[in-house]
């Protein structure tokens, strides 16, 4: 059960009870708005008491909340999409969906994990697990986009990289070492934008970045929190501790100089105002890629050499610092 | 096998280490039954190893070779910031003297304890691997018992010829998860070398008593080729 959807079900039910009061009181000659008003300020108040804070376990719920934007939602909002298909070599993998598209009069390639709104689609969609032949996919638009030019723009949104047999025998390491080494190799900006679940492996194969933007209430993680639990404690129901130690949030991941911008979202959620997160998300991907257009490809490539080469914490022999970067 | 016995049946002579005094940090201040930090100093007094990947130049047949040398048991060769590091750090000086390198992997994954920060590292190393690669330089991985998640999914199968060891175990996810995930048990030969090598994964599975020739071949034929581009 997703605990942020637990928690809504109360406001869920204020809402509708205020819907319901205000039409009757345009309707009837009685004046209810005293009424009206207290049941805001206690709708208010109870939005306060669930969402002033937000621990990481509740953030990882939210960012898997079942009515939570996906890539699909935000590609809708560019000017024009055109989808391409397949990996070439064995088929298309519906839990990668890319293409050429306008943001604005900008052309990019898009390419995002879509994870489904319903069972039906989610069996589809593999629950937004790509398969080698996904990764493979991703591969072939940022080649094709660092060929053409084409800035990069992507959306991260998956539990992980798929656990199963086929995927296994199709090489998933290779399909995501491919990745990795493609949009490192990209001469194009890129920009990766964090929308729900950052799940590992998978989720780097899409962002690797000379711009990374998470929402307030996504996460990025070396491992879900539920298998960081079975592993390291033995213990699946250790996953809320876990959230807190992986350090998965997007505010971690700025402090970190992983993330380099977070967008705030409506108060309970992008889902409260889809339409807004989507627009101030594809605002901010524009100013990011304005940005970056002054590079030229070389200066490119180095920033983006320099910054994956500097993140991390050591120290030295002589033990007295310990440098993070960057 | 320990990194320190690998190298010493690889190496001709000489093996001069490159981020011997790179050492762990503890970013997260982690702890879960135990401290990172107490892990880490278990390990040390362990393995007699600083950190879970040993580094430096060294003579194999003859030809002066980068060599990477990962240990499970430093922390089951997990990828932390040090691993990522070091392995870089041998890329950047391979790439400076224009050495090929051979990298021998065993390794867990991304290492828990540092969360993000060792994820990054698939991002470090494959960097550095694409940056010697562009440069027309030799890579090559022999992947042994086990090597898996992070590690072989950025520069073990980034690699330009890849070895592996009979029966090591070699995959993405953990056989244990995938289980877990289809309810069912996997057939004893999957994720083997030898899978790998029938489903055309690697290049060859070579016998621990072979594999120094096998390199040495190998490293003879790329110095040929690489002679042959300079004197043009």
């Amino acid at each position: 059960m997703n605990l942020i959807v637990e928690r809504e079900r109360g406001l869920l039910e204020l809402e509708k009870r205020i819907a319901e009061l205000r039409e009757a009181n345009a309707q009837q000659p009685v004046d209810m708005s005293a009424e009206i008003r207290a049941l805001e300020e206690k709708y208010a108040q109870i939005q306060s008491e669930i969402f002033s804070s937000i621990t990481p376990w509740q953030k990882v719920h939210m960012a898997r909340h079942p009515n939570r934007p996906t890539a699909a939602d935000y590609i809708a909002e560019f000017t024009q999409f055109d989808e391409l298909h397949g990996d070439r070599h064995f088929r298309d993998d519906h839990a990668i969906v890319g293409g050429m598209a306008k943001l604005g009069e900008r052309a990019v390639m898009v390419i995002s994990q879509q994870r489904g709104r319903d069972t039906k689609e989610n069996l589809r969609r593999n629950f937004g697990m790509p398969s080698p032949e996904g990764y493979r996919k991703v591969q072939r638009l940022a080649h094709l986009a660092a060929r053409l030019g084409l800035p990069i723009v992507t959306f991260v949104d998956t539990k992980g990289a798929d656990p199963g047999i086929g995927s296994e025998e199709r090489a998933q390491s290779e399909a995501i070492a491919g990745c990795l080494y493609e949009f490192t190799v990209a001469a194009v900006p890129i920009v990766a934008t964090v929308i729900g679940e950052g799940g590992s492996g998978g989720a780097l194969a899409l962002s690797i970045a000379d711009r990374i933007i998470m929402l307030e209430h996504s996460y990025y993680s070396v491992a879900s929190p539920e298998g960081c639990a079975a592993i390291l404690w033995s213990d699946a129901s250790k996953a809320e501790e876990a959230a807190t130690r992986l350090k998965l949030t997007a505010q971690d991941l700025l402090e970190f100089g992983i993330a380099d911008e977070i967008i705030p979202e409506p108060t309970g959620g992008a889902h409260r105002d889809p339409a807004g997160t989507i627009a101030r998300v594809l605002k901010n991907i524009g100013s990011a890629l304005d940005e970056l257009a002054s590079l030229s490809a070389a200066q490119l490539r180095e920033a983006r050499y320099q910054k994956y080469r500097r993140i991390g914490a050591w120290q030295t022999e002589r033990l007295e610092t310990v440098k993070t970067g960057p | 096998m320990s990194a320190i016995d690998r190298i010493n049946i690889t190496v001709d002579g000489d093996f001069k280490e490159i981020g011997g005094d790179v050492l762990p940090g503890d970013p997260l201040e982690w702890v879960d039954k135990k401290k990172y930090t107490a892990k880490l100093a278990g390990d040390r007094e362990k393995s007699q190893l600083s950190e879970a990947v040993i580094c430096g130049t060294g003579k194999i047949g003859g030809f002066e070779t980068a060599i990477g040398v990962m240990d499970f048991h430093f922390r089951g060769g997990t990828m932390g910031t040090v691993v990522g590091e070091r392995i870089a750090m041998l890329l950047e000086r391979a790439r400076e003297l224009q050495l090929p390198t051979v990298i021998f992997t065993a390794s867990g994954g991304a290492r828990m304890e540092e969360g993000m920060l060792a994820l990054m590292q698939l991002a470090k190393t494959t960097a550095a691997v694409a940056r010697y690669r562009e440069d027309g330089n030799f890579l090559m991985t022999v992947l042994t018992d086990p090597t898996t998640g992070g590690v072989s999914a950025s520069f073990a199968f980034q690699a330009d010829v890849i070895i592996a060891e009979p029966k090591a175990m070699i995959g993405f996810a953990g056989r244990r998860v995938i289980e877990q995930t289809i309810r069912q048990k996997l057939p004893d030969q999957f994720q083997t070398a030898e899978f790998l090598l029938e489903k055309g994964h690697i290049d060859m599975v070579v016998r621990r008593s072979d594999l120094k020739p096998t390199l040495t071949r190998l490293l003879d034929y790329a110095a040929q080729g690489r002679a042959r581009i300079a004197a043009s």
